[in-house]
């Protein structure tokens, strides 16, 4: 520890699933620096103060999306929030909200996951191409339609920002709904038919009532309300103007 | 044996817990004053449609000061639905491309809220000059 060196107290939510019944508070007096991160904070605890507290963490760089936790109330990368920005008052930490607990400040990404695939996140070719033909050409143009989609870490901000999908966690959500615009935009794809089922469905956008925080607390300027109401709009012309154009196919 | 017990937190009060969300709440609650004067105006026309007598007591009836004083709160709370209603229309609707580049944020929102005070502006005018 360098000079200017100063004690922070950080309240960190616990929970040890073998031994409490409901998460509890717990205070520590956390020494730190002008340069330190909450996660640095708390990963002090862990190495000097207590080795049973749990957290995920890996890059310290926001890119990998690990380290999101409740920071007063407020879903924040753990690597990017500092502590002297709360200091002399003490910083909360807690699990990302409206995900269950596994244990201290790691939760449940297990319906998450299970969103992220049902989104079939990859290029479903709109035409087969040999590796003879080359690769699909795209304009700058083409690009800009999903490149800010594409910059989702799966960090899951926004689903803790999203009191719709705490109420309903069968709530497709934000993140993945980003995503699956993402893909559904790109001018490479073909899967947008398949997609639009599940935009539609009743797990889809209609959940959403434009609360907008889960734009707000995006570390990587995503805008997921943006891709979940430009959705509804195209769910609700897909709904209209199947009587104009019948597709088929339609369940 | 499992050992895990994953922790559901209660959502109880979530509208309390952060202050973005009690901002949530008061515009969206904003619109019940929207409803409210909807009933009102469809009040009036219920009143219309039954002559002269029964429009002029109605109208007579809004001079009440409680009336005018909901009339003002409704003024301010309508005022503050359209403003969070544009704020939040940019991330509504698809990106506008103007001149090869994406309109940003703020245009979008002051582009409605400008169209929505002239609108409002126009209609005062059009309502004034047909009172006089």
């Amino acid at each position: 520890m360098a000079e200017n060196q100063r004690t922070i107290e950080i309240e960190v939510l616990r929970y040890h699933p073998e031994k409490d019944k409901a998460p509890y508070q717990q205070v520590f007096q956390v020494p730190f620096t002008d340069d330190m991160s909450v996660l640095q904070g708390v990963q002090y605890i862990k190495d000097y103060l207590d080795g049973s507290l749990s957290f995920r963490w890996s890059c310290r760089m926001a890119i990998c999306g690990s380290c999101g936790m409740m920071i007063n109330g407020k879903p924040s990368l753990s690597c990017e929030t500092f502590l002297r920005d709360y200091y002399p008052a003490r910083v909360r930490v807690e699990a990302l909200a409206h995900f269950p607990i596994e244990r201290d400040l790691v939760i449940n990404m297990e319906g998450f996951i299970e969103k992220l695939e049902s989104i079939q996140p990859y290029i479903i070719p709109r035409e087969a191409r040999t590796l003879a033909q080359g690769e699909y050409l795209q304009t700058p143009e083409q690009l800009n339609v999903y490149e800010q989609f594409s910059s989702c870490i799966n960090c899951m901000l926004c689903y803790a920002a999203c009191p719709q999908f705490g109420l309903n966690p069968a709530f497709i959500g934000p993140g993945a709904m980003a995503l699956l615009h993402r893909y559904n935009v790109d001018s490479r794809d073909g899967g947008k038919a398949e997609r639009m089922e599940l935009v539609a469905s009743e797990e889809g956008v209609f959940h959403c009532t434009a609360v907008g925080y889960c734009s707000e607390v995006c570390p990587k300027h995503v805008d997921p309300a943006n891709a979940v109401n430009q959705n509804k709009t195209n769910a609700a012309a897909d709904y209209f103007l199947r009587f104009l154009a019948p597709k088929g196919g339609a369940k | 044996m499992n050992k895990r017990r994953p922790y559901v937190r209660s959502m109880d009060g979530w509208w309390r817990k952060n202050p973005f969300f009690v901002e949530y709440m008061i515009h969206e609650g904003t619109a019940l004053f929207v409803a409210a004067y909807a009933g009102i105006l469809l009040n009036g026309l219920l009143h219309l449609s039954r002559g002269e007598a029964a429009w002029n007591a109605w109208l007579d009836g809004l001079k009440n000061p409680w009336y005018v004083a909901f009339h003002m709160l409704a003024l301010v709370a309508i005022g503050y639905h359209t403003y969070t209603w544009f704020k939040i229309m940019p991330r509504t609707m698809p990106p506008v491309i103007v001149g090869g580049k994406r309109l940003a944020d703020g245009a979008i929102t002051g582009g409605g809220l400008a169209v929505a005070a002239a609108a409002s502006l126009a209609l005062l005018a059009a309502v004034w000059g047909m009172a006089r």
